[in-house]
């Protein structure tokens, strides 16, 4: 009954998203009695979705085996934040909440968005009815979540180990509040394209939406990769897998897009760029959906393969994307020719971000697509990895710093070198003692990491600069909001930066009772017992770990294996210091006794995640602060 | 915004389009091939697997006589299937030798009276030495060598049965 | 009782069709020379693993990525140079092995498309530009 229930919400709600594409239409081209109904049809839908989405969490909580992805998905025996959560740890779930959030998203901007002109809200409401209906789609003829199973098996197959963690509870729905997020830019960008209205007041009535679902992105990406470090158990935090490449890409085009409106808002200049990078951040979105439930890359994070939805939803991307990107060919031209800029000035700036952050997206795409892109042409095999990512945009990144550094105190349409330079001073001395400091305590440091945090030091004194001489009361929030969100990426770069040169390992076969240095701590190796959880059973070791003088640490790594379904995982142990990382895995036991264990000392290895939460944190205040201020003094022009 | 550029990114993206149907289209092969088919086996000495049959060395296989070499462990699933063909082929006049990976004499001899012996020798790799260096990422594989020790073909998973008259015509062409 | 437990829970653990034999000795033991330790593990973490779903031999539980890891460490400790290791494993896995692409004909445009990125928007970007008046 509730699953048939939930279909039929999801069939209503696809009704209702024609009908509103309809509307709008019609709307925009002149018929004014239709242009009334197409905002509470764009909430109703989401209604719709939501009711849908929420009955799909009923059935999984409820384990009801006669759905079959609750069959395929859920066990009895699991704890309810994992059957939660396995809703949407798989396709067709996963899917749904996809539409859900492109709903609600569609039901935001119809009932928060007052500045915009209403041809342009109503061609962008027509936007976001376009892309539903794909979607709708999708979910109701290729991905039915809701499909019955007769009979009702007795009980689940489980879902995947590896996932049956708080990182599922949190990473995948902040990841599509952010990517689905960014379909509102599209669409917004579509509605200028379409009624050629693009000007400040356009991309002031945009920025929020851009920075909502940007700071979504921020911290559905940094949850991702502090997940993947201390779930997979090896240590690192990034490996340019596509999958996760597809998650930044996206995120490159709204960092890239959230400067670019600043600048058509303040100057109305760069209304090209800013269209195109909306297009984009969404289309990017888009395809890392099609590459991570396709198939055609290899990948430890893929979904399900099924090459028939991946042909639906390419059928999806040529549709829309090409269909945008057509509209922009044809439109960008009547869109009137905006402001030029000084070569020195904040403008000028923003235009050298747009360009590094645009050069990185390109380097991502062209890395990952490339070994396709070469089979399809010559049948030969290619692997491309952390080698040409690193070589290739790490340069390119460093660059950006600088960058990200002097810009905020660029003044704006027009500055002086040399003014600027003594501006910019201290944080370059700062840098430039940072690299001599580092150099000579490690001689051997890579020249990436070296420069990395040389700069890192340099970006974080440039960007409190802003603050200096300021009367910190009155300064307004989004001023803050953008100081911590720069110094929030000199933070993760600093971490970055340490791990990759610093961080000390150590292989050990040991027995019970063995002592191993691994960085500043003595660890020593004190049992082995089983252990026992809610569907697994574990092997668990218990390492003491010292100091120098200070007291003792327990760290109790595990090997479980799990038998719904039969899979072997390792749990590392992780103990977190102000400097750093003690990192610990329990591995197999060798036939003479000995027990496999890797010990890392990561120092300074969680400013990389502490950065991430920082620029989310600036992004918000960002965002609070443009809310807050559009309500107090609605007429205000500048910035 | 020029004439060209803005209709770039829509150039670039159908080209990418066309790269994504391609690698939807495309039959999945998730096989690496060896590269040194064509080439000579690499050199090495490998000591008896299992009681009764002498260990396998390149020189064995550059000897004049063209053998089926075939890379299999008692561990391995498929390896059990594939068994009959091994068989078939051994019986058909072909000589028939084995490297088998990481395994055990005594679960070797088993497998064996089990499964059917159709080997000449075999050899024990028990660090995947020699399956490295022969540019082989999995078991069964097998490969035609000529008499001059030279890789002729691979065959990457277990042998099924219709494939079994080719190899044979295969190895009895090698000279 | 402690040991029959831990008994019941080794038996109990799935059987995978692997093999028995424990791994290779270098496959997850360092070398002694940290120099040496630090060039292998830097190499091992650019060689592909051959049975994984896009993971670094070092990075893998696989057996055949530990026999890998083990040939790397022995032939480092033996002196050969790491592109050397690298090179004997493309010339038996082709380039798909290596998560370094090589630049030769078909690559080019891998390595040269960072750098023409930038220039063309370079060119994009000059049409932002107004020529500075004094």
């Amino acid at each position: 009954m509730i699953a048939e229930a939930g279909l039929a919400a999801l069939w209503l709600g696809a009704a209702l998203c024609l009908l509103q594409l309809v509307a709008a239409i019609l709307a925009v081209r002149g018929e004014a009695q239709l242009a009334g109904i197409v905002r509470p049809v764009a909430v109703a839908q989401a209604a719709l979705t939501a009711l849908a989405f929420s009955l799909l969490i009923w059935l999984f909580v409820k384990v009801d085996l006669s759905v079959a992805l609750v069959f395929e998905n859920d066990h009895s025996e699991k704890p309810f934040l994992y059957r939660f959560a396995a809703t949407w740890g798989n396709h067709e779930g996963s899917m749904l909440m996809w539409v859900a959030i492109l709903g609600a998203a569609g039901a935001a901007v119809a009932l928060f968005e007052r500045k915009l002109e209403e041809r342009t809200l109503l061609a962008t409401l027509g936007g976001q009815a376009v892309v539903g209906l794909g979607f709708y789609a999708f979910l109701l003829f290729a991905s039915n979540p809701f499909a019955r199973l007769f009979p009702a098996p007795p009980e689940g197959r489980g879902l995947n180990p590896l996932l049956q963690d708080p990182g599922l509870a949190f990473h995948p729905p902040t990841l599509y509040l952010g990517y689905v997020g960014l379909s509102v830019a599209f669409s917004f960008a579509i509605g200028a394209l379409v009624t050629r209205d693009v000007g400040p007041a356009f991309a002031r009535a945009m920025r929020p939406w851009v920075l909502g679902a940007w700071i979504f992105l921020t911290l559905g990406i940094t949850a991702g990769s502090y997940w993947a470090y201390y779930e997979l158990g090896w240590g690192g935090w990034w490996f340019w897998d596509p999958v996760e490449n597809a998650s930044l890409m996206p995120w490159l085009a709204a960092t890239a897009l959230l400067h670019s409106v600043t600048v058509l808002a303040t100057r109305d200049g760069l209304r090209a760029w800013t269209l195109m990078l909306a297009v984009i951040a969404f289309s990017m979105s888009m395809v890392g959906t099609f590459l991570v439930r396709s198939g055609i890359l290899t990948s430890v994070h893929a979904f399900a393969v099924d090459p028939r939805r991946g042909m639906f939803l390419l059928v999806l991307l040529f549709l829309y994307i090409g269909g945008a990107l057509a509209l922009f060919g044809a439109r960008v031209g009547a869109v009137r020719e905006g402001a030029r800029f000084d070569p020195v000035s904040r403008e000028a700036g923003l235009v050298a971000n747009n360009l590094l952050l645009s050069a990185i997206l390109g380097i991502v795409l062209v890395g990952t697509l490339y070994p396709l892109i070469l089979e399809a042409a010559t049948g030969t095999k290619l692997s491309v990895g952390p080698p040409y990512f690193n070589a290739a945009a790490g340069p390119l990144a460093l660059i950006l710093v600088t960058i990200m550094a002097a810009g905020p105190l660029l003044r704006w349409r027009r500055d002086n070198l040399v003014p600027l330079a003594k501006r910019v001073a201290p944080a370059a001395g700062l840098a430039l003692i940072m690299l001599i400091v580092v150099k000579l305590a490690a001689p051997s440091i890579h020249i990436l990491s070296l420069l990395g945090l040389a700069l890192a030091a340099g970006l974080a004194l440039a960007s409190v600069a802003p603050l200096w001489q300021r009367n910190l009361r009155r300064t307004p929030l989004f001023i803050w909001g953008m100081v911590l969100a720069h110094l929030g990426m000199a933070v993760s770069l600093a971490g970055m930066a340490c791990d990759s040169s610093f961080t000390v390992e150590k292989l050990v076969a040991a027995r019970v009772g063995e002592t191993v240095t691994v960085g500043p701590y003595s660890v020593t190796f004190d049992a082995v017992d089983p252990t026992f959880g809610a569907n697994w059973q574990a092997l668990q070791a218990t390492l003491l770990a010292r100091r120098g003088d200070s007291d003792m640490l327990t760290l109790s790594p595990q090997a479980r294996t799990y038998w719904a379904p039969p899979t072997e995982t390792s749990e590392t142990a992780i103990h977190t210091a102000l400097d750093g990382q003690l990192y610990t895995v329990l591995g197999k036991q060798a036939p003479d006794g000995r027990w496999q264990l890797r010990l890392w000392w990561k120092p300074f290895v969680t400013l990389i995640w502490a950065g991430g939460a920082l620029i989310a944190i600036g992004g918000t205040l960002a965002l609070i602060g443009r809310l807050w201020r559009a309500r107090r003094k609605p007429q205000e022009v500048w910035l | 915004m020029t004439g060209y550029a803005k209709w770039a990114p829509l150039v670039a993206f159908i080209l990418l389009g066309s790269a994504l149907t391609y690698g939807l289209t495309k039959p999945e092969t998730t096989n690496i091939r060896s590269k040194m088919v064509g080439a000579s086996v690499p050199s090495f000495t490998l000591p008896p697997a299992t009681a009764g049959l002498p260990g396998l060395s390149s020189s064995d296989l550059a000897a004049g006589q063209p053998h089926l070499l075939n890379i299999f462990a008692s561990w391995c699933v498929p390896c059990v299937a594939e068994a009959p063909q091994l068989k078939a082929i051994a019986e058909a006049g072909v000589p028939v030798v084995g490297i088998a990976i990481r395994d055990r004499p005594e679960a070797l001899q088993r497998f064996l009276a089990r499964n059917g012996n159709a080997f000449r020798a075999i050899g024990a790799d028990d660090a995947s030495q020699v399956q490295m260096a022969m540019g082989s990422s999995g078991v069964p594989e097998s490969f035609v060598i000529d008499g001059r020790g030279r890789i002729l073909q691979q065959v990457i998973g277990p042998i099924n049965p219709q494939d079994v008259a080719g190899l044979v015509a295969a190895v009895k062409a090698a000279r | 009782m402690r040991h029959l437990l831990l008994a019941l829970a080794l038996i109990a653990a799935p059987v995978w069709a692997d093999s028995d034999l424990p791994p290779a000795p270098l496959a997850d033991t360092q070398l002694p020379d940290p120099k040496q330790e630090a060039r292998a593990q830097a190499l091992m973490e650019t060689i592909r693993c051959l049975v994984c779903q896009g993971q670094s031999i070092a990075d893998s539980n696989a057996e055949l990525a530990g026999d890998m890891r083990a040939m790397v460490r022995q032939r480092i400790a033996a002196g050969e140079k790491p592109e050397a290791i690298r090179a004997w494993l493309v010339q038996r896995y082709g380039s798909w092995v290596t998560y370094d692409p090589p630049l030769d004909r078909v690559t080019w445009l891998l390595w040269a498309a960072p750098v023409m990125f930038l220039a063309v928007g370079l060119l994009i970007a000059r049409s932002s530009f107004q020529r500075r008046r004094t």
